[in-house]
């Protein structure tokens, strides 16, 4: 979804090498995304400290919350009756973050699960930042990662100022007090009490310096490792609220009518007829379109289909999808930005005893989560309040406070469930967000609720790039593979956003070449390099950013290569991996269970693919078959995921199960392509096909175990499995793939 | 002139026009937020609710052709196929973003009520229609059949 420092990093599975993004940077990060120098503090190269920002010489009122439960830190709300409120600064988007953070609080403060409620966290920075960007927001599989520690000093925190009250109260040492499922006790004197009950005594304590708290040996965990049950309920009965489903007084239901093709602009429009349809309340135009206000949504489509628009298309994109891959590949005949470049290419390849080259192309991807975009906003005297699947505060409170010349703290905002997201929620431009801000400053006082249908959605841009991949490889006599020289077509996610100053470096966008610049595979003579082109289709991150194409190139790639010399592709692999245990490891796994190498059923096929993103390493194997009407079916995904220390390992499964599942509609069906007149061709799910459960295949999760630190898993289940397919299908039928989708010739 | 329907056993008079979807005369004038606005073109299953105990898109259900029916959406929805099915979506943690699952649900129970014991075919056909961008399809196969074991 978003960047992650290891995007930075050169071809190393050592994760303290990954620390590399600057104190200045990070700053000039901050200030870009809130638009403004609000001279926040951000820790940045300390231990994560609980988010308080001044812990030392608060007094002990503010461990206080308002009705008298104890609050000890940013994280962690305790009342009297016993509930155990936890604040989440991570969006829960489907990735099960609520229950992951959950658990590592839980886990140190020994609470009951059952008494733990998630509650998303409000716009604030300086408490909620993830520790990764010092900005607050979710992406780049971070969630867990950036959090491990601090959520767990931030229970054991607790869990101290708990024991520290039971021990005035019960008048015995602390060290003779346990704690266990939400009760503390003392067992000699048979004393115990529920948290609830400690409350208002806890609230009292000191709180304890970070340096003195002792986070437990994983040995005594009681809930991280188990496949405790989630926490984002009400997702089988309807009452889950997204921003969809928001309710308000007086609040009216808004569409935007967007310029047909990418660089158009409003020169003027008729509204006359759009403001006859009853229930039709306002019509207001705002920066990208014209938006239609009705008490309800049919009314506002219905006088949105009657406005009468005049775009300026000067600076539109004219151009087809056909046209824009030829003048991509017209690039790739020349050099680009070296991103690395390791021995000596050209004289490696002139000298390999065979040569195999092979080009790749990637369409756009729309993200097209199941909730269409929608935002909810209110302007008033006091500023802006918006309600939102919202994944990156600190940018969108930014981008809202200046577009609308009010301080970032007058923008607030809440945190609800989205509907899936894939990166999209996490707009560089804040897009959406915007438009609900200036709809809602339009009508000051009245509440909006913005919808996008499922049409805007899929035409409205910030797709995944286009891109066109070029490779070339030479092996000496024994097959032994000696050089690597590939090179990026495409546009850049980062260029002209806030994280332009730390994503790009020497003009190269590490989006557009992770995953490829930093192969793991062992190559002496090594070179990748990067055009990055300009083009008015505006584009994102989507799940796994950079990796989604890179993944496809360089797996399909290698396959290759071990089929040339004839070497088996996972012998071929290993051998190139010798430094990298981590991919062994997942990739010795799923060949086992997969049972790699024996015979399957006549017609079917198998194929494998390995790679790491976000600090998770992820193998899989493919089997496809041929069906009777020429088409192919995927039949199976065997999948092994090394992620560190397995917090949830069910929700892992999930994610795996998922990230395969999107993966497998850009394999096998999903692109999005612009006409000759430079139009989005594609508008709903009839012409952007996305995976249905007729094609899912089999699945069966293999976790690697592991005692390193906790990596994200949102994302890197999505990368490998388009290449496993397509290698399968290789194995099966002979043909060399392309392009995605992937189609039998 | 205001058309009564019944959602969930209880009547409701609605005003607007006969040909606005049942979807958004749920959702806005009923204000049950439990059915889901997924595509608009009966593409996605989101918005499944059962007429007279069918399964329908009701985005594309004008409000006239609902009329005098029984409608259940997933606030309402109790037989004992139903509460089979939430049982073992929950147990078996199929939500991941959970936008599909009041869909999936529906249709689901559907399938359930007229049919105890499905074969994979008879799932696949029954679930086509409802995309979930989350992938949880194979929980969604497994689920099913867990729920039907309950009911034989
Ligand atoms: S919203 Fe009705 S089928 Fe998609
Ligand atoms: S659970 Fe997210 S779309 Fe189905």
């Amino acid at each position: 979804m978003m960047y992650t420092r290891s995007s930075f990093t050169a071809a190393t599975d050592n994760q303290t090498s990954q620390e590399s993004v600057t104190l200045s940077n990070r700053r000039d990060f901050l200030k870009l995304m809130t638009g403004v120098g609000t001279g926040l503090t951000i820790a940045v190269n300390i231990p994560p400290v609980l988010a308080q920002g001044s812990d030392s010489g608060r007094n002990r009122l503010e461990n206080t919350g308002k009705d008298g439960s104890f609050a000890p830190n940013a994280f962690i709300r305790i009342s009297s009756d016993d509930k155990v409120i936890l604040v989440m600064k991570h969006l829960e988007m489907g990735q099960g973050t609520f229950t992951g953070l959950s658990t590592l609080i839980a886990e140190e403060l020994d609470a009951d699960w059952n008494q733990i409620q998630p509650e998303g966290a409000p716009a604030d920075t300086a408490r909620y930042k993830n520790l990764h960007w010092g900005a607050q927001g979710t992406g780049g599989s971070s969630a867990i990662a950036n959090s491990f520690e601090q959520m767990r000093i931030a229970g054991a925190t607790a869990k101290t100022m708990l024991v520290a009250a039971a021990a005035i109260k019960w008048q015995v040492p602390a060290a003779e007090i346990s704690v266990k499922k939400g009760v503390v006790s003392h067992d000699q004197k048979g004393y115990s009490a529920r948290f609830g009950e400690l409350a208002e005594l806890a609230a009292q304590q000191p709180i304890p310096e970070t340096d003195s708290i002792q986070l437990k040996d994983p040995k005594d965990f009681v809930l991280i490792g188990r496949s405790l049950p989630r926490k984002d309920r009400g997702k089988t009965n309807g009452s889950a609220i997204y921003t969809q489903d928001v309710k308000m007084e007086g609040l009216l239901t808004t569409l935007v009518a967007h310029p047909p093709r990418f660089g158009g602009r409003l020169r003027s429009f008729d509204d006359s007829k759009a403001r006859t349809v009853k229930g039709v309340v306002n019509v207001v135009k705002i920066p990208s379109g014209v938006a239609v206000l009705a008490k309800d949504f049919w009314s506002a489509k219905q006088g949105r289909d009657l406005l009468v628009l005049d775009w300026d298309e000067s600076q539109a994109i004219k151009q087809d999808s056909k046209a824009l891959m030829d003048q991509f590949k017209r690039l790739a005949e020349e050099p680009g930005i070296s991103a690395r470049s390791d021995g000596d290419i050209n004289a490696s390849l002139a000298n390999a005893a065979t040569l195999i080259e092979a080009s790749y192309e990637f369409p756009y991807l729309a993200h097209s989560a199941m909730e269409p975009m929608n935002c909810v906003a209110r302007v008033n005297e006091q500023g802006c309040e918006i309600w939102n699947g919202e994944q990156v505060q600190s940018m969108d409170q930014g981008a809202v406070a200046n577009a609308l010349g009010i301080a970032p703290e007058q923008v607030k905002i809440n945190m609800l469930y989205a509907g899936g997201s894939f990166g999209r929620r996490a707009n560089p431009q804040s897009d959406y967000v915007l438009e609900a801000a200036y709809i809602a400053k339009a009508v000051t006082g009245t509440p909006i609720k913005l919808v996008w249908t499922r049409e805007d959605d899929t035409r409205g841009g910030y797709y995944r790039p286009m891109n066109f991949h070029k490779i070339r490889a030479g092996l000496d006599d024994s097959g032994n593979l000696i050089a690597w020289d590939q090179r990026i077509v495409g546009q850049s996610i980062a260029k002209g956003t806030a994280f332009e100053a730390f994503m790009v470096k020497d003009g190269v966008d590490a989006t557009s070449v992770e995953g490829a610049y930093n192969l793991p595979y062992q190559i002496p003579n090594f070179h990748v390099d990067l055009h990055t082109v300009d083009l008015q289709v505006p584009i994102q991150w989507w799940r796994s950013v950079g990796h989604s194409h890179t993944a496809f190139s360089t797996e399909v790639f290698i396959d290759r290569l071990a089929r040339a010399s004839a070497q088996d592709p996972v012998d071929f692999r290993l051998k190139l991996l010798k430094q990298h245990p981590r991919h062994r490891g997942v990739l010795e796994l799923v060949a086992k269970k997969a049972n790699w190498g024996t015979p399957l059923p006549k017609g079917w096929g198998r194929g494998v693919a390995v790679h790491k993103s976000f600090n998770t390493y992820v193998a899989q194997v493919a089997e496809v078959s041929l069906q009777a009407d020429g088409n192919f079916k995927v039949e199976r995904v065997v999948c092994a995921v090394d992620c560190g220390i397995a917090i949830n390992p069910d929700i892992i499964r999930a994610q795996m199960e998922g990230g395969i599942g999107f993966g497998l509609s850009p394999a096998l069906m999903s692109e999005i392509t612009l006409d000759e007149s430079g139009q989005v061709k594609q508008s709903n799910f009839h012409d952007y096909q996305v995976l249905r459960i007729t094609q899912m295949p089999e699945i069966e999760v293999h976790i690697v175990a592991s005692a390193e630190p906790p990596t994200g898993v949102g994302e890197p289940g999505t990368p490998p499995i388009a290449p496993a397919v397509a290698n399968a299908l290789t194995d099966l039928t002979g043909q060399h793939f392309n392009k995605l989708p992937l189609k039998l010739s | 002139m205001p058309v009564t329907i019944k959602v969930n056993g209880v009547d409701h008079p609605i005003d607007a026009t006969p040909d606005t979807p049942l979807l958004w005369v749920i959702r806005d004038h009923i204000q049950m937020t439990g059915t889901k606005f997924g595509c608009g073109m009966s593409l996605c299953g989101s918005c499944t609710v059962h007429l007279d105990g069918q399964p329908i898109r009701s985005c594309v259900t004008p409000l006239s052709a609902a009329a005098g029916k029984s409608i259940t959406t997933i606030e309402g929805v109790n037989s004992p196929a139903a509460k089979a099915i939430q049982q073992a979506w929950t147990e078996l943690e199929v939500a991941q973003c959970g936008y599909c699952q009041s869909g999936q649900i529906m249709s689901a129970t559907a399938l359930l009520e007229q049919n105890t014991d499905p074969t994979d075919e008879e799932i696949n056909t029954a679930m086509a229609g409802n995309i979930c961008r989350c992938a949880t399809y194979v929980r969604i196969r497994k689920a099913i059949k867990q729920a039907a074991t309950q009911l034989t």
